[in-house]
């Protein structure tokens, strides 16, 4: 059923009961052309893609939890392409591109909001940063524009501009086109998508093993029984290594947490997004009107899926320094997500040593901006066996060629990316 | 989460700087070990769920580096040693 006014308002008129069910639930069938390993956004993105782009239907996307357990439904809703390094810029542009369009395409609002992204900067050398990042963007034909104290105050009043501030605020990058997304509806949008094309979602199957035969992949063992397959596609985030080992692979991905957290709802007062320079914070004010923002990983490796209280003192400190008024909120909710974090910072799409085997991840904390484009690109690559363009350096033996994509030059040190 | 170092007893997380996983030995000099040895040192890592051998430095109390296996499930410490070549037990 397609979305439109008139079918609000024949559901409107029916009180809303005969809304048919948004994909099926179907039981796993004996064999597949292509398994997906992981039901998050980047994986129900790429059976999508698959799909739409290249007419391949025979797919399966086998998820261990419900559609939405993992980071697509944990993370602060960010979407921008303010990138340094060429591969980067190139790519998440590309994203955000697909954002811009997604809603038609899918025929689900997914509410994206290009309310603007900013980053304050609170020192000389920082302004030079920005102002270099900022001309990157532009050369790659991104929209950046450099702001100055008084009008980053006018664009977030909310921010504390004074020069009595802990970290006086010296100006900002804006990127105009950032903005959010309503993350839930991204992975439900393209489940729905995915499935009316006619790919298999199947929830509360976890793979438990994956079966080679003379490096060619055969099929995986799940906990629903086996499954063959043709092609096997990995994409699931913070659990990449424990997968990749399935299949012989090593990472270089170590698995952290990121915490988020939501205020009581208030009043609009923050209509951009706005990420605080001195420090890790960045916030956004939901519809509801809750205050959802994040800071840095916990720091140490982590399969928990819950984080701890030094860093949530550490982002209270950032909040009431950078926007003095959220200092009397009372936090709803608090939550976290296991990130896969590579050791460039950058992520990896890419073929592997095994035929039919092919992995995506260590999105890092910043894979929810990239799901159009992952989803796009992996669906390339698994189509053709031939990496897309605009993902051709996500490759994994960048580590030992020393072609690493470092965008802020941390470092093989995956909890500083 | 609270750490007990062998000098201080146990003390907050804050007090802690994390150094990774304790798991990688460094190759030899450049010329005796080969690219991959150091691909593999510097960027492959076991990632565990699971019991993790990892460095904490005690950078708010005793300065001493510890080699810590905790489980990365839910953050239990089996065991705390002194790191480096003069304790015994390190990274064991
Ligand atoms: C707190 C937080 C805030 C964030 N904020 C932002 C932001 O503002 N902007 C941004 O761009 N990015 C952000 N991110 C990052 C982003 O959410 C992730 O990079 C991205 O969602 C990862 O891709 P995914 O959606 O496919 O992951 P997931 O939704 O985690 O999908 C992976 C799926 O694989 C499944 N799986 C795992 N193992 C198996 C198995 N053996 N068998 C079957 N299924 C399996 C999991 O259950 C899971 O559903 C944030 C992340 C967190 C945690
Ligand atoms: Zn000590």
């Amino acid at each position: 059923m397609r979305y439109s006014l008139s079918s609000i308002l024949r559901n409107a008129a029916t009180g809303h009961k005969h809304w048919p069910k948004q994909w099926r639930q179907p039981e796993p069938k004996k064999a597949y052309d292509i398994v997906i390993v992981g039901g998050g956004g980047h994986g129900l993105a790429t059976a999508y893609y698959l799909a739409r782009n290249h007419g391949l239907t025979n797919i399966a996307v086998l998820e261990k939890g419900y559609l939405g357990n993992g980071n697509i439904g944990r993370n602060t809703t960010i979407v921008r392409s303010n990138y340094l390094c060429p591969e980067n810029g190139q790519f998440y542009e590309h994203s955000l591109k697909l954002w811009e369009g997604l809603s038609q395409d899918l025929n689900y609002n997914v509410m994206l909001s290009q309310r603007g992204v900013l980053n304050t900067f609170h020192t000389p050398a920082q302004r030079d940063a920005a102002i270099r990042r900022g001309n990157a963007m532009r050369l790659h034909g991104v929209d950046a524009v450099l702001l100055n104290r008084e009008e980053v105050k006018k664009l977030a009043p909310a921010i504390d501009c004074s020069p009595g501030a802990r970290f006086p605020v010296r100006g900002g990058l804006l990127q105009p086109r950032g903005g959010s997304v309503r993350h839930d509806a991204v992975a439900w949008g393209f489940a729905r998508g995915a499935d009316a094309r006619g790919v298999d979602i199947i929830q509360n199957c976890e793979v438990t093993g994956i079966r080679i035969e003379s490096g060619r992949v055969r099929g995986v063992e799940t906990t629903r029984g086996s499954i063959a397959a043709k092609k096997i596609a990995i994409v699931v985030a913070g659990r990449s290594t424990l997968v990749g080992n399935m299949a012989g692979l090593r990472l270089p991905i170590e698995s952290h947490v990121l915490q988020c957290f939501v205020t009581e709802p208030v009043k609009p007062i923050l209509d951009t997004v706005v990420s605080f320079g001195a420090d890790h914070f960045a916030v956004v004010q939901s519809d509801k009107g809750g205050l959802v923002f994040n800071g840095s990983l916990d720091g140490y490796n982590s399969y928990a899926q819950r984080g701890n209280m030094e860093t949530l003192e550490s982002v209270a400190a950032c909040a009431s320094s950078f926007m003095p008024c959220m200092s009397r909120l009372r936090l709803l909710r608090h939550w976290g997500g296991i990130n896969d974090m590579t050791m460039d910072g950058s992520p990896i799409i890419t073929r592997t040593p095994v035929k039919g085997l092919y992995f995506n991840g260590g999105w890092c904390y910043g894979g929810f901006k990239a799901t159009p484009a992952s989803g796009w690109t992996y669906a390339h690559l698994i189509a053709n066996d031939e990496p897309h363009e605009f993902a051709s350096g996500f490759t994994l033996s960048r580590f030992e060629t020393g072609l690493v994509i470092n965008e802020n030059g941390a470092g093989p040190q995956p909890g500083l990316h | 989460m609270r750490i007990t170092c062998p000098w201080c007893g146990p003390r907050p997380l804050s007090e802690f700087a994390y150094g990774g996983d304790a798991g990688k030995t460094r190759p030899g000099y450049p010329g005796k070990a080969g690219p991959d040895a150091w691909m593999d040192y510097v960027y492959l890592r076991e990632n565990p769920a699971g019991r993790h051998k990892e460095y904490w430095h005690h950078s708010g109390g005793c300065r001493s580096w510890l080699v810590v296996t905790r489980d990365t499930t839910n953050h239990e410490i089996a065991k705390v040693a002194l790191a480096g070549p003069q304790a015994k037990d390190a990274g064991s």
